[in-house]
């Protein structure tokens, strides 16, 4: 007999699948050419009603459904980052299919499903647990890239982030494979207790091939490749929401999989990552002229520098990961909310040229993305900075001086290439005559939650900070 | 009077963001823009007086001071006060402000709103640079004076501006890097941010392993401020910066921002490693000594004016430089002072420069001559800011140098003589200057029929007019508030440091003496 209070602690995966099915059941009510705005709405209501039955959760830390699920500080914190984003990209994306003209009411079906599977990554404790949520993630996530069905780049994207994230999945499980014939439970605090003290070369090839699978989703080097294609080709509100949520959630289960359970064996993995990730990511963003690229290779080497915090491995490298996590996700949905909202009707200006002038055509637009850009080089009073200053502090504290030049180099080079978005933003003439809608309402609400979210955790980041310095110490024990 | 008290630092530092905030929400039409920005400036510079006037004179250490908890993990306190020596910082900032909105009435003519909004955050950030005393604070501000200006160069400049605004961006932000991880090494060490704390914990030579990374810390300090004096080798962003700028941006550029270098070289590179300061200052004064002599002859071959004022802050920073390295009374008492009368000159000729540029749209010197004929009072003005900035008895300039020279005769006569012959090179090339563009026959027609300066730009240099004849008749004014604050900043010198001047001149003595008082 399950107890009740079980339900409870997977209250907000519950709330947000029955909202996915009800748009699912009401879908097929709207007519074939009619609007899918009350689709839009039913699931902004339902990522509301899961914020709330997250808020609810707190009272009810611990484990549930024979310790598969595990209700703490930790996954509360990543519930409230991916419901948020998912709520930022439905807001967006009201206007954007209008626009677009996608008329697939399964969208919002497929954001509310994603979402379920990226909170219950960071609420499990199960790894096979957490391998279904990865692919509740996951898929939904494939066929978001290629919801833009007449575009054939969109296509491209959603087969390659299939192929090859199907194939880093397949590492995933192999790794969880090898845990249980070596420890013999697939239980993250039960692996924890088996391997204190004792690890056999077999643990060692499992946490590598379970690096590997999730290195695929956080798109760190030299597991990246993809991320530059797809992002190009995927729908911008639905880069917005893969570039943040399954990169969040999955930081989440790699916190699960390399700290609660003691693994060992995997600093040199994570420190090259995170070096490659950083370098990579941060030369090959230099020479993009789209800006939906240019961002896809900022966010690999914005997983380098949470990978620096991986590195430095104690409680302060965690609550660093955590919090950059967060302040990584408020910035970045944000900047690709401005980017779906100026994209216009098939996604056609999407080069830097195209952002020529526009701090002149559409000033409030241009002021809110430089400020998101501003915050992704990391500069004060934006949550960039202080995600990037805890991040390399807690890097100093584990004397990884090395680690800690190589991004601090990196963080100046990327400031080149995001300083030349605002460059012709402001400072170069306009090319042609490209017409700017008024922000509508939905995308003004979403950018006001990422900028107020993004200037909070630059202004008064104590608050944020301390719950993840608790998180981390919940993940810990 | 208490509250205030308390509070007036962090009212001078906000209260032009808060305006800026307003701004932002105001409908677009300019002239009220241009009117509310002034008036924001206005208040500004009034809630600043309050601080000379309630200022304790002769009191070491900081005073106004605010110190709050701002974030629990990492320590880092809201922590702002003011000694002699950034309290007229503080005032010259919010003295050039109003002055920059005037001046910037006509000649910014597109995008206004953004221009002021620009303005007033970059004048929160630089007074926060001078108040902040946390280190991380400082740092807080100090990056965020970056941004503002780079836009208003690249937004508003003329010419090669985006190159300018790019060059200018990259070379203080790379370098202040070297500072942050120069502070994160202070924190990781001490568990504080605050510039009192870890001043003592240094003193008292509590800090595990620090004589091994002073120097390193020492370095990372001065680069990032060398790159902002500018120093000799990394000055090559300020001739662009300046001459891309609008007229507001020039002036606060070297009126304002360069100080913050030379002002954090004073408070942390000798506040907090005064034994690295002294073993690096043989390079680090013949660095400025170079600077002083090759800003003075580069300056003189320009063919833009602008330019040419541009180099002469590299010269003229150069003595400050080498005021603060030697270590003596009177040369650092000098340094500051040549900080507040570069202030005042330097914006002062670049507004000049501003208005000529306003009818002519050109900075070469060929396309003028002969200006006197037809702007009568321009050249007045001009010729009276020129000598103030050569260094006239009687006008500021001339107490700076003054003070500085002594002061380095006193630590090394080479020094001395070497930086002296700034003091001709700059009325070389000033006088040069001055002679093709106002002597002699118009010799472009098109400046036959230029109008003389109108009432709102005459009404924006007499200020400034007058600061520079006051600061150079009655320095005492201003160096009874700074000379207590150096000798304390120089009292942990005189342990260690073997140049030790005869410690009984007093600055008053010897300023009182030179103007024959």
């Amino acid at each position: 007999m399950i107890p009740a209070v079980d339900y409870i602690r997977i209250l907000p995966e519950l709330v947000l699948s029955v909202f996915g099915i009800i748009v699912m059941m009401i879908d097929p009510l709207i007519p074939a050419h009619g609007s899918k705005k009350p689709l839009g709405i039913i699931a902004i209501i339902g990522i509301l009603a899961g914020l709330a039955a997250t808020a609810f959760q707190t009272g009810f830390y611990g484990n549930a459904f024979y310790n598969t699920i595990r209700v703490d500080t930790f996954s509360v914190f990543f519930h409230v980052v991916v419901l948020l984003i998912a709520l930022v990209v439905s807001l967006t994306s009201l206007e954007y299919l209008e626009v677009q003209r996608i008329r697939s009411g399964e969208y919002y079906a497929l954001v509310l499903f994603g979402t379920v599977g990226m909170m219950l990554m960071s609420a499990a404790v199960e790894l096979v647990l957490i391998f279904i949520a990865l692919e509740i993630s996951s898929i939904s996530t494939y066929i978001l890239a290629g919801m833009r069905r007449r575009a054939a780049e969109s296509a491209e994207a959603s087969l390659k982030y299939f192929l090859l994230g199907s194939f880093a999945t397949a590492f995933f499980l192999y790794g969880v494979a090898l845990v249980f014939g070596a420890t013999g439970t697939t239980n993250v605090y039960g692996i924890a207790q088996y391997l204190q003290g004792q690890s056999s070369l077999v643990v060692y090839l499992a946490v590598g091939l379970m690096f590997v699978g999730l290195g695929f989703k956080v798109a760190s080097a030299p597991f990246h490749v993809w991320t530059p294609d797809v992002y190009e080709g995927s729908p911008a509100p639905v880069v917005a929401f893969m570039s943040t949520g399954p990169k969040a959630a999955a930081f989440a289960v790699l916190l699960r999989v390399l700290f609660a359970t003691g693994a060992p064996g995997w600093f040199w993995m994570v420190w090259v990552s995170a070096a490659l990730s950083m370098t990579l990511g941060n030369i090959g963003a230099l020479v993009q002229q789209n800006v939906k690229r240019l961002l896809a290779y900022s966010s690999i080497a914005h997983a380098g520098y949470l990978l620096v915090a991986f590195a430095a491995a104690q409680q302060v490298g965690i609550s660093a990961a955590i919090f950059y996590a967060a302040s990584y996700a408020a910035m970045n949905v944000g900047a690709f909310a401005v980017i779906s909202h100026f994209a216009s009707t098939g996604e056609k200006y999407v080069t830097l040229d195209d952002y020529a002038g526009l701090g002149r055509r559409s000033p409030l637009l241009a002021a809110i993305l430089t400020i998101f850009l501003l915050s992704l080089i990391g500069i004060p009073v934006t949550g960039g900075f202080f995600a990037k200053f805890y991040v390399f502090s807690a890097a100093l504290q584990s004397h990884l001086v090395g680690l800690t030049i190589i991004g601090v180099i990196n963080s100046a080079v990327a400031a080149y290439y995001y300083l030349r978005v605002i460059v012709y933003m402001y400072m170069r003439d306009e090319r042609g005559d490209i017409p700017v809608a008024r922000i509508p309402a939905g995308l003004g609400i979403g950018l006001a939650i990422s900028l107020i979210a993004t200037i909070y955790l630059g202004v008064l980041p104590g608050r944020v900070l301390d719950y993840a310095m608790q998180s981390a110490q919940d993940l810990m024990k | 009077m208490k509250f205030i008290n308390d509070n007036i630092l962090s009212i001078v530092v906000f209260l032009p963001l808060v305006g800026a905030i307003l701004l932002a929400f105001f409908p677009r039409r300019d002239r009220d823009i241009r009117y509310f920005a002034l008036a924001v400036s206005l208040l500004t510079l009034l809630a600043s007086l309050h601080l000379p006037w309630y200022f304790v004179r002769g009191q070491s250490g900081f005073q106004f001071e605010a110190d709050s908890q701002w974030i629990t993990h990492p320590n880092i306190h809201y922590h702002l006060g003011i000694d002699g020596i950034s309290l007229w910082l503080v005032v010259l900032t919010t003295f050039l402000m109003p002055l920059c909105v005037l001046i910037s009435w006509k000649s910014i003519g597109d995008r206004v709103k953004e221009f002021f909004i620009l303005m007033l955050i970059l004048e929160t950030a630089m007074i926060g640079v001078f108040v902040a005393l946390d280190l991380f604070l400082f740092y807080f501000f100090w990056e965020a004076t970056l941004i503002p200006m780079a836009l208003i160069i690249g937004m508003y400049g003329h010419g090669r501006k985006i190159y300018a605004a790019v060059k200018f961006f990259l070379y203080t932000m790379i370098a202040s890097v070297f500072m942050l991880a120069a502070i994160i090494w202070l924190y990781a060490r001490t568990g504080s941010f605050d510039f009192v704390t870890i001043q003592s914990a240094i003193q008292s030579g509590q800090i595990a392993g620090f004589s091994q990374a002073a120097l390193w810390l020492f370095l990372g300090f001065f680069v990032a401020f060398a790159v902002k004096v500018p120093l000799f080798p990394v000055h090559t962003w300020l001739p662009d910066a300046h001459v891309e700028a609008p007229t507001a941006g020039s002036v606060l550029l070297a009126g304002v921002l360069l100080k913050m270098g030379t002002y954090g070289l004073l408070r942390f590179n000798l506040g907090l490693f005064p034994e690295e300061a002294r073993r690096n200052a043989p390079w680090i004064i013949a660095l400025a000594i170079i600077g002083i002599i090759y800003g003075s002859l580069v300056a003189m071959i320009q063919p833009n004016i602008k330019r040419l004022i541009a180099y002469t802050s590299v010269s003229h920073l150069g003595f400050v430089v080498l005021g603060i390295f030697s270590f003596t009374q009177l040369g650092v008492d000098g340094a500051v002072y040549q900080m507040l009368s570069h202030g005042v000159s330097t914006g002062a000729l670049f507004m000049l420069l501003g208005m000529i540029y306003d009818r002519r749209h050109t900075y070469e010197i060929t396309e003028y001559g002969g200006l006197a004929t037809p702007m009568p009072v321009f050249a007045t003005f001009f010729a009276f800011i020129m000598l103030s900035s050569v260094g006239l008895p009687l006008l500021n300039g001339f107490i700076g140098e003054f003070l500085v020279l002594s002061g380095a005769f006193q630590a090394k006569q080479l020094y001395g003589i070497l930086a002296a012959t700034g003091v001709i090179w700059s009325a070389c090339y000033l006088l040069w200057m001055y002679q093709r563009v106002f002597y002699g026959n118009v010799t472009v027609t098109a400046n036959n029929s230029l109008r003389d300066l109108d009432a709102r730009e005459r009404v924006s240099l007499w200020p400034l007019v007058i600061a520079a004849l006051v600061m150079g008749v009655a320095p005492t004014l201003w160096l009874n508030s700074i000379d207590p604050a150096v000798s304390a900043a120089l009292k942990q010198f005189s342990a260690i440091t073997q140049a030790a001047a005869p410690a009984t001149i007093h600055v008053t003595q010897v300023v009182s003496q030179v103007i024959g008082r």
